[in-house]
């Protein structure tokens, strides 16, 4: 145990930049694919066919490509037709765009749960369709959304580890790292899946709290 | 004000409704009963353009109803609706309910619409209740509350879809009082309804639906005690003396 500790306090400014970087991946692309989540969504909810079919393609396509190809396919086929990105942003793109569809697919749900009923009488109130999305059903179906999303975020977050892959310096490569350069797999592998345990355990219960506040207004 | 001409409706090869003509004049209560399957409610739909029909014309004062055009979205703030499982916003207060089609889609200024929307809900009983989510309201005053809201927007007509088919029987009594008062002031309003005593009161005239036509219409008096055709009776036999 005292090994461990004296180890760990040697290893953990190393995890922590590993850290950071986790979070700075993490944070980015949760934002980049919430937002385009509600995208996909609201064009495969628009009733528009030329909206819905190319959006529907597109996240079949992303859904079925394991988020390991799509990392690599973002960082080393993209610059051969002359797109070059560093591998914190092809981590950053990838991570959101595969995460875009699940959260897109989410949303969708969430926006096609609300009751029918509630359309038809926003409808006999003489609104039309985006008011009716932005003051009726969104209102609504982000109730409906939260925890199957916060599900999402957290996935998200685990998920990071794979940009590795490609070479980001997150925390599961700064420790993959150090353990084979101090062959101490023990204390660096504890130590990082302590690590992300702080960011999961604390995300979960913001996420339960949310909900709990969600159900009281109601 | 309300006229249907020779409308037609299918879904797929099924025809829901075979061609109905008949009209509800301003300041009339005009009742639509018939057993379930014969076409009322899609009937009622298709006056604000919650269906479309294939054939024939429905006009609402002289306006064309086509859910394809974009007046329809006009045309739906001057006839109001009030559905069978009332359909409040539940993400808003009763008294929010109401302001919503006022201030949001007719723009009207929020302090006006308030001061009329208190003065409907202390009409249909609910003063107390302003400040409450639908899920705090019992079904008679959610209906109730739905009321005032299709009121708020000042329609020229409402339609109601069996406004009390969802309500325990002790807060029927609640809203057909509203409805009455309605009526009393010439509301125009065109109701589907299995209520046969509020129908015999308070509606002008009565269309009996089956099968998608209009099997028999006249006054109330005249469909509801001595009705003509054989389906009429037969219906109000079974609605009245259900054992």
């Amino acid at each position: 145990m005292e090994k461990f500790l004296t180890h760990a306090t040697e290893y953990l400014p190393i995890l922590l930049q590993g850290l950071w970087m986790t979070v700075a991946v993490t944070v980015l692309a949760a934002v980049l694919a919430s937002v385009l989540g509600v995208v996909w969504a609201l064009l495969r909810t628009s009733g528009v066919r030329w909206l819905a079919v190319p959006a529907r393609t597109f996240v079949e396509f992303i859904r079925g490509i394991p988020i390991l190809v799509v990392l690599f396919y973002i960082y080393f086929v993209m610059p051969e037709i002359g797109i070059d990105l560093t591998a914190f942003q092809a981590g950053v793109i990838g991570l959101a765009l595969t995460y875009s569809c699940y959260i897109g697919e989410t949303f969708r749900a969430g926006i096609e749960a609300v009751d029918k009923g509630q359309i038809e009488a926003a409808m006999s109130i003489g609104m039309r369709r985006p008011m009716m999305m932005r003051r009726v059903i969104l209102p609504q179906a982000f109730r409906i959304v939260v925890p199957p999303y916060a599900n999402n975020i957290v996935m998200l977050l685990k998920d990071s580890s794979q940009v590795s892959v490609i070479s980001v310096a997150e925390l599961t490569m700064q420790g993959k790292m150090l353990a084979s350069s101090t062959f101490d797999n023990m204390t660096v592998f504890t130590l990082v899946a302590l690590l992300y345990l702080c960011l999961t355990i604390p995300l979960n219960s913001l996420m339960s709290r949310v909900e709990r506040a969600l159900r009281r207004s109601r | 004000m309300i006229v249907f001409d020779d409308v037609h409706k299918s879904y797929g090869t099924f025809e829901v409704l075979k061609g109905i003509s008949a009209t509800v004049e301003k300041g009339e209560v005009v009742c639509l009963i018939g057993p379930s399957g014969s076409g009322k409610s899609t009937l009622l739909r298709c006056v604000n353009g919650l269906e479309s029909y294939q054939k024939g014309r429905i006009t609402v004062d002289g306006l064309l109803v086509d859910t394809s055009d974009p007046t329809i979205h006009a045309l739906r703030t001057r006839v109001a609706k009030v559905f069978q499982r009332f359909n409040l916003f539940p993400h808003r207060t009763a008294l929010e309910n109401v302001i919503e089609g006022p201030v949001h889609v007719l723009g009207q200024p929020k302090a006006e619409a308030r001061d009329y929307a208190l003065e409907l809900l202390a009409r249909v009983g609910l003063s107390h209740k302003i400040d409450a989510y639908p899920a705090a309201l019992s079904g008679g005053q959610q209906q109730r509350v739905a009321i005032a809201r299709a009121l708020a927007m000042r329609p020229e007509a409402i339609l109601f879809d069996e406004p009390t088919s969802a309500l325990d029987p002790e807060m029927v009594g609640d809203v057909l009082q509203v409805m009455r008062s309605l009526a009393d002031e010439h509301m125009t309003m065109l109701v589907v309804t299995h209520e046969i005593q509020f129908a015999r009161e308070v509606a002008d005239r009565v269309l009996f639906l089956d099968g998608g036509t209009i099997v028999e219409q006249g006054t109330a008096d005249q469909v509801l005690r001595a009705p003509q055709n054989e389906r009429t009776q037969d219906f109000l036999r079974r609605v009245t003396h259900p054992v």
